[in-house]
């Protein structure tokens, strides 16, 4: 009887869910601010500064979402989540979308009915030595003690690297990144390893960053992206096609300098198509017609985005790599705004 | 027979006593160097002293405190000392140190949660030296539960003002139902009303009040506290309700009345066996699922009823121990003057038990300040929190001993405070039974 009321309660709650998922845009309008969730804390990627204000490359994906529906890059509420929140708080709709370098999986998209809008960082995972190790391939690391995050989806990935190789490691497990710097500096492993950004994030805070080598392997595949509830189209697409319009403006050549100056009208119809001045895009998502016109003006193209928060000018000095578009080798590849 | 006297007839002059038994000295050889195993000790303790003051004076003193960045400060180390073991980079703590207090709370308001911190030492000072302030100073302890939130918060005036009229409504409906029939039916029915006043018309008074007289300071939205100040908010209101709600529980747990007290016991013991931590993930993220989706149930007051749920159990169980510890002589005595129930609680029992029982509920109101510090974990920017997020910061990422001997003083100043606070209370209470 009791377990029958609490599913019963479930159930309700689940189906009311749903029907609150409908119309996200909606209630994103009626409310004035995009609720968008990010890491409470990660080197590049999304931090609040000393005026509380929130920067990042996760962040610039949130503040173009709003600035493509609401007109306004700052008209969101950013709630900071963490690896054990970010979904609960995105299924009970407390945040509109997430952008918190979520790995695209497959048990995260069809098991717990995410959609992911697509991928804003390609990243994958690698290894840091010290340079004194004299170790130039992954390869070469047999019986290394090696620093590694528990629970992770990078632990396992380790262990099928090593066991592929026919190579043995010992590990130290460890809780936080910032554990991880601490032990790895003691001396306490020969090896780090994370996400590759992470591990350039961590290795440009140490004092002599050139005593450290990051190894050339990537083990795994890791594209993060920010998501939305299933079941959302309408909303599902306008953070995909926001996403696609910050890359497509980069293939494009339309920056934040020459935006205001391009939106006048141009010779390239796909331009005048993403900017609004030519179809009716903007329409077909139920918004204003110079929807993606705001959203670069939010933060610049994706590669303004990339190199202003974690570009290689920048401390974390991330080279584009599989993030260049495909024009250059990336993977970065939009389709096209017809 | 000689007459040479061998018994001295007059006293001899006092003496000094050696220079080695008395003044410093003196004080050293009995208290450190008493015997050759106690000297080998203060030997030990006197070098681990030194060795610990050695690294931690000079990191403390021999430190950085103006630098934009890590690395500057660094490069500043390494220009004056040669090199950067060994020395603090306080510039993070003077760069960030009004984040650290007060988080995200908009900077040009930063009085409001200053003024309540000073209200909140006014409104306790009735309450905790009730023999040196005048009794008229509890109107302000009682104001304060309103003025608080307010403050906090901010927002229209008449919130407060409709939640105070709440326990009016209440007295009102107890005293005329009470005249007119019953006593119980009085509480019930006064009970009832204040809640039904708070669920269902308030908001229509708050409402229609502040269309016609909109009186109110700038709102603050919740995710904007953040800091020390939250751990204060947190513990100060997690303490505050907690020991009501803690007495009336311990007194339920030994009440005759079957159902009020099995309702205590299964409260107490299943509050007791989760983890604070698992209470905050059930308010974080279970509530969200549960309620109605676009209910607005701010986070922060969900946490804060879970914190004060929590630490009301363990001092449910401390209060308890007090009365166990009451000889059953005073429970008669009680009975045999006349006293009821409420009286003998109020005029005899309480104050014994809660006397007895003022290191343990001391001790559970520092454990829950300090579980405070837990709500970063569900993402809430409390201090460890921000240092983490400072930590994000490419200025700042890598630094780690300061930001948490920050944290630590601030810490160590307020729960040091309870704990000398409650032995003075102790001292004062203190009836000479021993």
């Amino acid at each position: 009887m009791k377990k029958s009321v609490i599913l019963g309660a479930a159930t309700i709650a689940g189906l009311a869910a749903g029907a609150a998922a409908a119309g996200t845009v909606d209630d994103v309008k009626a409310r004035g601010k995009l609720n968008c969730g990010v890491s409470s804390g990660l080197a590049g990627f999304s931090l609040p500064d000393a005026n509380g204000d929130w920067q990042g490359f996760d962040v610039a994906v949130c503040r173009a979402v709003a600035a493509a529906v609401l007109g306004d890059s700052n008209a969101v509420e950013f709630v900071p989540t963490t690896g054990k929140t970010r979904f609960t708080a995105l299924a009970s709709g407390e945040i509109d979308m997430l952008a918190r370098n979520t790995t695209w999986t497959f048990s995260r998209d069809v098991d717990l009915k995410f959609e992911f809008a697509g991928v804003n960082y390609y990243d994958g995972q690698g290894f840091m030595v010290p340079k004194a190790l004299g170790v130039s391939s992954a390869k070469e690391l047999d019986g290394a003690t090696v620093c590694i995050q528990t629970g992770t989806t990078t632990e396992l990935n380790l262990a099928d690297f090593f066991r592929a190789n026919n190579i043995s490691y010992e590990p130290v497990p460890i809780e936080t990144n910032a554990e991880a710097q601490q032990q790895y500096l003691a001396g306490a492993c020969d090896v780090y390893t994370t996400d590759a950004s992470g591990l350039a994030a961590t290795r440009a805070t140490f004092e002599n960053p050139g005593d450290h080598v990051l190894l050339p392997e990537i083990i795994s595949k890791e594209p993060l992206g920010p998501l939305v509830r299933h079941g959302d189209n309408e909303w599902g697409d306008i953070v995909r096609w926001t996403l696609n319009a910050l890359v497509s403006a980069e293939e494009l050549g339309v920056t934040s300098a020459n935006i205001d100056e391009l939106s006048a009208g141009t010779d390239n119809p796909e331009v005048n198509r993403l900017l609004g001045t030519e179809g009716t895009l903007g329409e077909m998502l139920g918004l204003n017609a110079d929807w993606a016109a705001n959203a670069i003006k939010a933060g610049g193209n994706y590669g303004e985005v990339f190199a202003k928060n974690i570009g290689e000018e920048t401390p974390i000095g991330l080279a584009r790599g599989l993030n260049a578009q495909w024009t250059d080798g990336g993977l970065l590849y939009s389709p096209p705004f017809r | 027979m000689s007459d040479v006297s061998f018994v001295r007839t007059e006293m001899l002059p006092e003496q000094a006593p050696p220079a080695s038994e008395v003044g410093i000295v003196g004080w050293i050889r009995h208290n450190l160097f008493s015997g050759w195993f106690n000297s080998i000790l203060t030997v030990l303790s006197l070098y681990a002293i030194w060795y610990v003051l050695s690294g931690v004076l000079p990191w403390t003193f021999q430190s950085v405190w103006n630098a934009n960045s890590l690395n500057e400060c660094r490069e500043i180390m390494i220009a004056t000392w040669g090199s950067t073991h060994g020395h603090a980079c306080w510039a993070v703590i003077n760069d960030r140190w009004l984040q650290l207090l007060f988080g995200f709370y908009p900077s040009h308001l930063y009085w409001r949660p200053i003024l309540a911190l000073i209200l909140l030492l006014v409104a306790l000072a009735p309450v905790l030296y009730s023999d040196r302030v005048p009794t008229k100073m509890l109107i302000v302890t009682a104001l304060y539960p309103f003025l608080m939130p307010f403050l906090m918060w901010g927002g229209t005036i008449w919130g407060p003002i409709a939640a105070a009229l709440g326990f009016v409504v209440g007295w009102g409906v107890y005293t005329i139902v009470s005249k007119q029939l019953s006593g119980l039916f009085g509480i019930v029915l006064g009970i009832a009303a204040s809640i039904i006043w708070w669920l269902v018309l308030s908001s229509y008074f708050v409402g229609a009040l502040d269309s016609i007289l909109p009186i109110g300071i700038e709102a603050v939205q919740s995710r904007q506290f953040g800091g020390f100040m939250l751990a204060i908010l947190l513990g100060v209101v997690a303490i505050g309700v907690s020991l009501p709600i803690g007495i009336v529980l311990a007194l339920g747990r030994q009440s005759d009345l079957l159902i009020v007290k099995y309702l205590c016991v299964g409260f107490i013991e299943f509050i007791r066996g989760v983890p604070l931590i698992t209470l905050l993930f059930v308010a974080s993220l279970l509530l969200n699922l549960f309620l109605p989706p676009g209910t607005n149930f701010d986070i922060i007051l969900r946490v804060m009823i879970m914190m004060t749920l929590f630490s009301a159990a363990y001092m449910a169980e401390v209060i308890r121990g007090g009365l166990a510890a009451l000889p059953r002589g005073q429970y008669e005595g009680a009975d045999s003057l006349g006293l009821n129930y409420w009286q003998a609680q109020r005029l005899i029992i309480m104050p014994q038990a809660l006397k007895i029982s003022i290191p343990g509920i001391v001790s559970t109101f520092i454990g829950i300040f300090k579980d405070t510090t837990l709500v970063s974990i569900i993402g809430l920017f409390d201090v460890i929190g921000l240092a983490s997020a400072i930590r994000a910061d490419t200025a700042w990422n890598g630094i780690y001993w300061e930001l948490f001997a920050f944290i630590a003083a601030l810490f160590f100043v307020v729960c040091f405070s309870m704990s000398r606070y409650s032995m003075y209370l102790e001292r004062k209470l203190q009836t000479g039974h021993r």
